[in-house]
């Protein structure tokens, strides 16, 4: 094939809202050269697709975990469908260097993750874990939206397919928020906590900087996402009867390979399957 | 030892069967079909998330269209012993047939 990202008839891209595009088309369309990410894009791309994939790992922790049966089912699919962006967004990444999803996901080492802080923090209580959705839900949600409009074909593709799912885990964690807030003492202090536990990590998803600056059209600046994520907390908050936690904000630094002492141990468990068997399959 | 472990150790077991959920009863009906079948049973605290467990244990390779959820200990059953007089044969009882009856001579569009 020779025609280029831009063209917007290029079979990989040619995909409306209803019709979902699997991380497969991607990596297909790579080959054959129909799209190919640029510089900015794929590096703008590796962040997004960091933070899909790291969550996702921790999520799936959940599985065989969770408070009932019905409640593993809710997280794992919401893990898989965080994987499924995951895998969509490394791949086009991956069309600029040459790297497979597989490449980028089992072969980078710590410093190479672009994921934002609050993806790698612990799982906690589910009550935690609940929190951590919530503020991932109402990050994520707006940002696919706009990104839906990107210049860049392949990215509103695959924000297109994304924002669905997301707006589901927006709906299954705004409800669990509701229920731990207006349930027992119990689940109130521990949803309280939660919060508390994951609010440092808010500010670093709304930082702009060179990149953001230099995409343009394609991308979208992250401070632009802050008043509506603003508001859709406080509109779940007011109804919970929940503050805004005070917790000053942490150092962050995950979009230059700066993370948390946890990252490491999270990387070494998903990575060491891969790297003590370079190309297992099962 | 991983931070799941470490925080559900820090955290008494609830006394078993002390918090469970009540059972939903799910009734699925289908891009063809034309009513309501039942799928199955799902635990859930209220009715609302009854829904959405539903929605990820019973349509989740695109099996339905609509939802429904009823409260397990709302449906009245018919005893499962009760087949002999419950459930008397029809037959003999070919009157219960629009077939059985003969038509009257003149009727038309029968």
């Amino acid at each position: 094939m020779t025609q280029s990202v831009g063209d917007s008839s290029a079979s990989a891209t040619r995909i409306t809202p209803g019709n979902a595009l699997r991380p497969e088309d991607i990596a297909q369309a790579t080959r054959q050269g129909a799209a190919k990410a640029s510089e900015d894009v794929a590096e703008y791309a590796l962040r997004l697709g960091d933070d899909a994939l790291i969550l996702a790992q921790r999520l799936s922790h959940w599985i065989s975990r969770a408070p009932e049966l019905e409640e593993d089912v809710a997280l794992g699919n919401i893990a898989l469908d965080q994987l499924g962006h995951a895998r969509s967004f490394l791949s086009y990444a991956g069309s600029a260097w040459g790297k497979s999803e597989d490449d980028l996901a089992y072969f980078r080492r710590e410093p190479e993750f672009r994921s934002a802080h609050l993806f790698e923090q612990p799982n906690g209580d589910f009550a935690a874990t609940i929190a951590r959705q919530f503020i991932v839900a109402n990050y994520q949600f707006p940002l696919y939206r706009e990104l839906t409009r990107s210049s860049d074909p392949m990215l509103a593709a695959i924000a297109a397919k994304a924002v669905k799912e997301v707006d589901y885990h927006l709906d299954h964690s705004t409800q669990w928020v509701l229920r731990l807030a207006g349930g027992t003492q119990e689940s109130r202090r521990r949803i309280i906590a939660g919060f508390k536990l994951m609010w440092p990590c808010v500010g670093e998803l709304f930082e702009d900087d060179e990149l953001t600056a230099r995409l343009g059209d394609a991308g979208v600046v992250p401070s632009s996402l802050r008043a509506e994520f603003d508001r859709g907390v406080a509109d779940v908050f007011t109804e919970a009867e929940l503050d805004v936690p005070a917790s000053p904000p942490a150092t962050g630094g995950g979009r230059h390979g700066r993370h948390s002492e946890h990252m490491g141990y999270l990387l070494a468990e998903m990575q060491v399957l891969a790297r003590e068997f370079p190309g297992a399959s099962w | 030892m991983n931070e799941q472990d470490k925080a559900s150790s820090t955290t008494p077991a609830p006394e078993p069967g002390a918090h469970r959920w009540p059972l939903w009863e799910v009734f699925v009906r289908s891009n063809r079909g034309l009513s309501h079948v039942h799928a199955g049973s799902l635990h859930a605290p209220d009715a609302s998330m009854a829904l959405r467990n539903a929605r990820d244990l019973y349509t989740r390779r695109n099996e339905g269209v609509s939802i429904w959820v009823v409260p397990a200990d709302a449906i009245a059953a018919s005893d499962p012993d009760a087949k002999g007089a419950f459930f008397e044969s029809p037959q003999g009882k070919d009157y219960r047939h629009a077939t059985y009856y003969t038509k009257s001579e003149g009727v038309k569009h029968l």
